[in-house]
């Protein structure tokens, strides 16, 4: 079974600027976790946070009792072999083939012999999708190919902590699909640790098993996957809705003026789609079910009585069927005066951001 | 309005100083010097890299060699036809080959393999370095657990040092032919003499000191390389920056290293009496 995560307190500033701060959010082992976020909002630094790549102002991130914010450097290096990271744009190393950078890390890690080495790096490079394309050169590849032949690198060592800065950048909606799904297969054959940073809202809503975001230097809400997507929040309202009105600006959060404006333009219009919850991408035919989805029910069970109304009722549906896909449900249509709808009570877990319009 | 959450520093915890600026050459040489002390740490650790140190001895070799030589040849020249005119003048004319090459082998060479590490090597290895870096390639192979310093830095410097050793016997080598050569042919002077009066003034130690200073000079060329290119100051014409700087600072640095070596080599080993 994958690895917990345990963020702690984390916050980090580049000299004046806070990029974050107060962050605590806990990755369960073996799940699948997205954290969403407008562009800028500090979503990359926090991956290189999580791996002790840059050290954090405050806070601590506990990986298998290693903190990789404030242990020494050795246990560091040693902690990150638990990882694998799929950078924006792949990262690779300009100078070595495909195939050679595949085989780094089991070059440098392991004292496999060559032919073992092949076999491995070429099931990965299967599983990609790049037969064919082992002898080029990153540069002579596309930028999706780059994407897919670094997660290939990053999954040769098996680890137990997968974590994918948008992995949709630069790929179609197509490929971008076949990703998520090859994320999810990964996550039932290896029962990994999931973080995948991304704006790409349809892998927020059929991928993760838990979900969080960031927004104007905090974490707005990290819980159950049920919890943002029935949100009432106008920050996520409005960012899952992809709508310009809502707190988010152009720059990252809107000003007084921008806000006046936009109240002296009348009324929001209807919400186009409605707050729902749609079923998670299931592994691909032939591969085990996820045991995610088992341990996640247990633990979601336990946490029941502190979600959200509407959350609530969600996860109860989805329990309720006991299926083994996630249960579908759509929040109830509200009429404005607030009768006949899931009580709107404020919980612990998602603190009031920004002000509700009348 | 949608109170903008402004960040409250940690209750009890004042805010983190900004540092001074004015301080900032002395936190980099602190840098430099913990990055020396880190490759020769990293040195004698294992997993070694000699693939990497084959590749990159060959490299800097390929590149240095022909330039060393062909800067070293005008150079013996211009030294034997100065001592040897000037020592004409005083009628010591047999001690032209002794004189050159004591210039030769204890100050010539070792400037002029400083000046090949560093404008050659060095230049290399930092451009390498730097645009690895903003590639984010370094970051890559850190998380991939392998420390950079550990798997790029070290075999780079080493190679480097060994470079500048043997570059510096190869130097030494041409610059006492080119001065011989100029000598008896172009000043007929008498060979037997020119060579005769190599051991009246030159010692062993000469040479023993001229290999350390190239042993020094190619470490330092090779950590400041591998420092400057470490930390380019962001995107390709950081790059170009950090190179520049990489060539001049390392210049500055090997001179005055070399003038220190010099002074100390002079108050430690008593000249040869004639």
């Amino acid at each position: 079974m994958g690895i917990a995560v345990e963020v702690e307190g984390l916050t980090k500033s580049f000299g004046r600027q806070t990029i974050w701060q107060d962050v605590t959010l806990n990755l369960p082992p073996g799940e699948i976790s997205v954290m969403l976020g407008p562009s800028g909002t500090g979503k990359t630094v926090f991956l290189k946070a999580i791996v002790g790549l840059l050290r954090p102002d405050r806070g601590r991130v506990l990986v298998n009792g290693v903190d990789m914010a404030n242990s020494p450097e050795r246990d560091i290096f040693e902690a990150r072999k638990l990882f694998g990271l799929l950078f924006q744009d792949g990262a690779l190393f300009g100078s070595m083939s495909l195939f050679d950078n595949i085989a780094f890390p089991l070059r440098e890690h392991t004292r496999k012999k060559e032919s073992e080495i092949r076999r491995i790096v070429m099931e990965r490079i299967e599983l990609v999708g790049l037969v064919g394309a082992e002898g080029k050169l990153p540069g002579e590849i596309s930028g999706g190919m780059r994407k897919r032949a670094g997660l290939a690198r990053a999954l040769v060592l098996d680890p137990q902590i997968i974590l994918c800065d948008e992995p949709d950048s630069g790929l179609d909606p197509v490929r971008t699909t076949f990703l998520s799904q090859l994320l999810v297969d990964l996550n039932a054959e290896l029962d990994a640790t999931i973080l995948i940073v991304t704006h790409n809202l349809e892998i927020a809503r059929t991928v993760p098993d838990n979900m969080g975001m960031l927004f104007l230097r905090r974490l707005v809400t990290f819980g159950p996957r049920e919890v943002l997507l029935t949100s009432d929040e106008p920050v996520v309202e409005q960012f899952l809705g992809g709508r310009m009105a809502g707190p988010i600006g152009m720059s990252e959060e809107k000003d007084q003026a921008a806000l006046d404006r936009e109240a002296l333009a009348g009324p929001l219009p209807e919400r186009t789609g409605a707050r729902e919850v749609v079923p998670q991408m299931r592994p691909s035919a032939g591969l085990p079910e996820r045991q995610a989805v088992r341990r996640r029910r247990e633990r979601v069970r336990g946490l029941l009585h502190t979600l959200p109304p509407a959350a609530r009722a969600a996860v109860e549906a989805d329990l309720r069927a006991e299926d083994r896909d996630t249960a579908v449900y759509a929040v109830p249509h509200a009429p404005k005066d607030g009768r006949g709808t899931p009580p709107t009570a404020r919980t612990a877990l998602l603190p009031r951001f920004g002000r509700r319009r009348p | 309005m949608s109170a903008p959450t402004t960040p409250r520093p940690a209750p009890g915890a004042p805010p983190p100083r900004p540092p001074l600026k004015v301080l900032e050459p002395l936190r980099e040489t602190g840098r430099l010097f913990a990055l020396g002390a880190q490759v020769l740490r990293l040195m004698f650790k294992r997993p070694y890299h000699p693939r990497e140190f084959v590749e990159q001895f060959w490299f800097i070799a390929s590149v240095t060699i022909l330039p060393a030589m062909l800067v070293t040849i005008p150079f013996g020249a211009v030294i034997a036809l100065q001592v040897g005119s000037l020592l004409q003048q005083f009628g010591a004319q047999s001690f032209t080959g002794g004189a050159s090459v004591l210039v030769i082998i204890q100050q010539a060479s070792p400037l002029i393999v400083s000046l090949l590490i560093s404008g050659v090597a060095g230049s290399a290895i930092c451009a390498d370095l730097g645009a690895r870096t903003i590639r984010e390639e370094l970051q890559a192979m850190e998380i991939m657990g392998v420390s950079p310093v550990h798997r790029l830095v070290v075999p780079r410097v080493l190679a480097v040092t060994l470079v500048g050793v043997l570059l510096n016997g190869l130097v030494s080598v041409v610059g006492t032919a080119g001065g011989y050569f100029f000598n008896v042919i172009m000043q007929n002077g008498t060979p037997g003499a020119h060579v005769a009066s190599f051991s009246a003034l030159a010692q062993i130690p000469d040479l023993v000191i001229s290999e350390i200073k190239a042993l020094v000079f190619g470490f330092i060329a090779g950590v400041v390389a591998a420092h400057r290119g470490l930390n380019p100051r962001g995107g390709p014409k950081g790059v170009g920056d950090a190179v520049n700087q990489s060539v001049v600072f390392t210049f500055l640095l090997l001179f005055f290293v070399n003038m220190v070596l010099t002074a100390l080599y002079l108050r430690l080993v008593p000249a040869k009496g004639l």
